[in-house]
């Protein structure tokens, strides 16, 4: 028996066997093209519209949107996102490709949004047939979130919009955007307001999305305009003036320290190749060639692949420690943790893999002579992505610093 | 095997650190201990052994030395979790006891079997303090460094670094034979034993060598035949650095709410210190660190009970991170209380030291770690040889 299924609930054990019957009935098929590492570096539609059918079965069997309302789309279950998560891990499926959609857009939705935006959106949402994209950061406002300029102005029962938003993940292929806007400007924190608003209807109209180029050269993010795009006050998020409140719903959930559980199935990269964990090192440093030995006979990177193993075990270990309040002295302790260190680990093992290659890290992944097809290196370049947005690290240090030791705030 | 969730860590585990808490803080709080062990400062003062004889009769009649003892010998046989969460308390008190000595040699004793080594658990559970004397003086933790010979039924020779020696009342004795290593139990007071303490930087603690001549050892006395106690020895391995790195984890967590503590109260440039990145953002690292080495703790307590092929390779991972995090703590707690944190009458310092010397004993970080590898990766040379999957 497995250690997860071996503390189920009924419902859970129920649902289980039915994820697991269900993806085995259901294998599938391997993808046309090169998947990116992850949803935020989807650059082509031939990768978009292969992830979405994998989406759109999966929700359709009731494995996306478990614990989220029945008149939400949802599966009305308790717990047991958890649970789908765990089993299409287990089963080598990609990750969903409504990442921003799943992760951030519908908690928030379903916590603060209207009955119709709710009902009409969220069933859309999971089954990707509308992708969403979040609009909060823009040149002036990146850590220093509230000091957005993008302005809704109110006019009878609908808003106008107008600005500028950048970095915006999958704005490119996106139907819906989450918004934070500024609807009072005598008043920074209290004068925000959170919206839904469509996309790709407008484009071309009162919105415009221009890709941006990461520095592997993929394209993934964007800069959008608003020009004068009107919307219905159904859509909006919340109350008038609450906007910062509401985003902290989304925030909390972009860190993985919300209360819903986010849809997650597995990585991308080239299935063959799979750099999952820091383990893969050790494989990796055996095979790769120093001074006349492996680099797995070398005892200054047989150490550190070790403080690479301890760490991520530690933080695998610590989302264990997490669900066992006993052995918490703070329930926000842990979860607040969950990004910065994630990312890190990542950046770090991908660092030192490329430093175990040697000179055949040089190999760009295009390139059929790089080791493990090139995914450390690339994930390397990619791991900043992760170490930047949903607040950069250094501003996770300052809100764990802050929140949970009680040290002065910084800003 | 497969582990349950909670790491064994159950209501009745809680409960027993909750109380150990509750009654380290009322009766060793800080000032308290400070006056305790810290009343010499002399650099000259002769080898010291500070500690609180009544607790200690206290600590026995709640019950803390039988929670490692199996049932059948008298004890509660709890999970070895339950054990980490006292361990933890006692780290965070800076207990000064033969507790933590006691338990080492407990779950010694635990891998011996036969009568004599169970005779001894249950008068542990009682109250009799044990301690291991199984290390040579080069300090090698490895289980075949022995520099005590047992023969025609004598041991002769020394054994060292064995902690809180003048707080024990028996010895648990590693002696090297012709058929191999065997364990004794010798009480301190037996004729050719001689204790010599040793001038430690360790304030919450004695140590000592302690010199074998011609020290006779009845059939009683033997807990595991010769031959027989480097497996013992070795199955009890992953618990004993379980239990180290609990108490430095513990010890952390006081030195890293002491320090947030005086950050937030501690002004400069109109500001509380705390404010200042380069005080707030080591604290959160600290923090961070402390809690993976927190969870590889339990982890790797929880491995000794039900899943017992891992827990070498986690009981590594969990002293190696205690041991860096022990280091960190202390390093940072210092400097971020200032010339006042550098001075005899500022507690940081007892807790400094007691984490350098867990940070040390059986073995620091990269000792740890090139342990870890030989398990995960084989030895250094041996090519693609073992196979090893992901916990
Ligand atoms: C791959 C990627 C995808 C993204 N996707 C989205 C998206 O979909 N939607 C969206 O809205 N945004 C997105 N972002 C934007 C992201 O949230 C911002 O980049 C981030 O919040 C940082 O803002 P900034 O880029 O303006 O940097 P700045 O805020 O200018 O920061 C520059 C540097 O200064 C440091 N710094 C700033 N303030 C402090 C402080 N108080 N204390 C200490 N250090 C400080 C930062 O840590 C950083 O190192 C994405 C970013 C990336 C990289």
């Amino acid at each position: 028996m497995s250690e997860e299924r071996s503390r189920d609930t009924p419902e859970q054990a129920e649902f289980r066997s039915h994820c697991r019957a269900w993806l085995t009935a259901n294998p599938l098929p391997d993808a046309p093209v090169r998947l990116p590492q992850s949803a935020i570096e989807i650059m082509h539609t031939a990768q978009l519209d292969y992830l979405r059918e994998w989406q759109r079965l999966a929700y359709a069997a009731g494995l996306i949107g478990c614990d989220y309302p029945v008149a939400e789309g949802g599966g009305g279950r308790k717990d047991c996102q958890i649970v789908a998560n765990q089993e299409m891990q287990r089963a080598g499926r990609p990750f969903l490709p409504n990442i921003l959609g799943l992760g951030m857009a519908a908690p928030t939705i379903h916590l603060h949004g209207t009955q119709t935006v709710r009902e009409t959106l969220l069933p859309r949402l999971f089954s990707c047939a509308d992708i969403w994209c979040q609009g909060f950061s823009e040149p002036g406002a990146g850590s220093d979130l509230a000091n957005v300029q993008t302005f809704a102005e109110r006019r009878g029962e609908r808003w106008v919009i107008n600005g500028h938003k950048v970095w915006t993940s999958l704005a490119h292929f996106a139907d819906w955007m989450i918004l934070l806007a500024r609807s009072d400007r005598t008043n920074k924190y209290e004068g925000m307001t959170y919206f839904v608003v469509p996309i790709k209807a407008e484009l071309g109209r009162a919105v415009t999305v221009r890709p941006l180029i990461k520095i592997t050269g993929e394209t993934g993010f964007n800069e959008v305009f608003f020009d004068g795009l009107e919307i219905p006050d159904d859509y909006r998020v919340g109350a008038v003036g609450q906007g910062w409140q509401v985003a902290q719903t989304t925030l909390l959930h972009e860190r993985g320290a919300g209360p819903m559980v986010t849809p997650s199935s597995g990585r991308g990269g080239d299935p063959d190749r799979q750099i999952a964990d820091a383990y893969g090192l050790i494989d990796l440093a055996r095979t790769s060639p120093r001074a006349g030995k492996t680099a797995a006979d070398d005892p200054v990177l047989r150490d550190r692949i070790m403080q690479l193993i301890i760490r991520q075990e530690g933080s695998r270990q610590g989302a264990r420690r997490a669900r066992v309040p006993a052995l918490c002295e703070h329930p926000q302790r842990i979860p607040l943790q969950a990004k910065l260190v994630m990312s890190e680990i990542r950046q770090d093992a991908c660092a030192l893999a490329m430093e175990i290659q040697g000179a055949a890290s040089s190999f760009a992944f295009s390139d059929a002579n790089a080791p493990d097809g090139g995914e450390w290196a690339l994930g390397y370049m990619n791991s900043y992505g992760v170490t930047i947005a949903a607040g950069t690290n250094e501003i996770q240090r300052n809100i764990l610093g802050e929140r949970v030791l009680g040290l002065a705030k910084s800003k | 095997m497969t582990q349950p969730k909670d790491f064994g860590f159950d209501d009745d585990a809680a409960m027993l650190r909750d109380t150990a808490r509750k009654f380290l803080a009322d009766h060793l709080p800080t000032d308290k201990l400070h006056r305790l062990v810290a009343a010499n400062s002399d650099p000259y003062r002769t080898p010291a052994c500070d500690w609180d004889q009544n607790l200690w009769r206290q600590i026995v009649a709640l019950g803390w030395t039988t929670v490692a003892v199996p049932e059948a010998d008298g004890g509660m046989g709890m999970k070895l979790a339950a054990l980490a969460g006292l361990a933890e308390e006692v780290g965070r008190a800076a207990l000064p006891s033969p507790f933590i000595a006691t338990a080492l040699a407990t779950l010694v004793l635990r891998e011996c079997g036969g009568e004599p080594a169970r005779k001894l658990l249950g008068e542990i559970a009682t109250g009799r303090a044990a301690t291991l004397a199984t290390t040579p003086r080069s300090g090698a933790w490895e289980i075949d460094a022995c520099a005590v010979r047992l023969e025609g039924g004598k041991l002769q020779g020394s054994a060292w670094f064995v902690q809180d020696a003048r707080k024990a009342d028996v010895l648990i004795v590693k002696a090297a034979s012709a058929d191999g290593i065997a364990l004794c139990a010798v009480p301190v007071n037996s004729a050719g034993v001689d204790i010599v303490p040793d001038a430690i930087i360790d304030l919450t603690r004695d140590q000592a060598h302690v010199q074998f001549d011609n020290v006779a050892v009845a059939p009683g006395q033997v807990l595991a035949a010769p031959g027989k106690g480097a497996a013992a020895l070795a199955a009890a391995e992953p618990a004993l650095l379980t239990i180290i790195a609990a108490d430095m984890c513990g010890a952390a967590e006081w030195l890293l709410q002491t320090t947030a503590e005086y950050a937030r109260l501690r002004e400069q440039f109109g500001h509380q210190i705390g404010y200042f990145q380069a005080v707030k953002h080591p604290l959160v690292n600290l923090m961070i660190a402390l809690d993976q080495a927190k969870s590889l703790v339990y982890n790797a307590a929880c491995a000794v009970d039900s899943e017992p092929e891992r827990a070498p390779a986690y009981a590594r991972m969990a002293k190696a991170a205690a041991a860096d995090v022990a280091a960190y703590a202390s390093n940072r707690a210092i400097q971020f209380h200032g010339g006042i944190g550098f001075t005899w009458e500022c507690a940081v310092h007892l807790y400094t030291k007691r984490q350098k010397h867990n940070q040390m004993f059986y073995g620091d970080g990269s000792y740890q770690r090139a342990k870890l590898a030989e398990l995960l990766m084989g030895a250094v040379g041996s090519g693609a040889a073992v196979g090893y999957s992901s916990p």
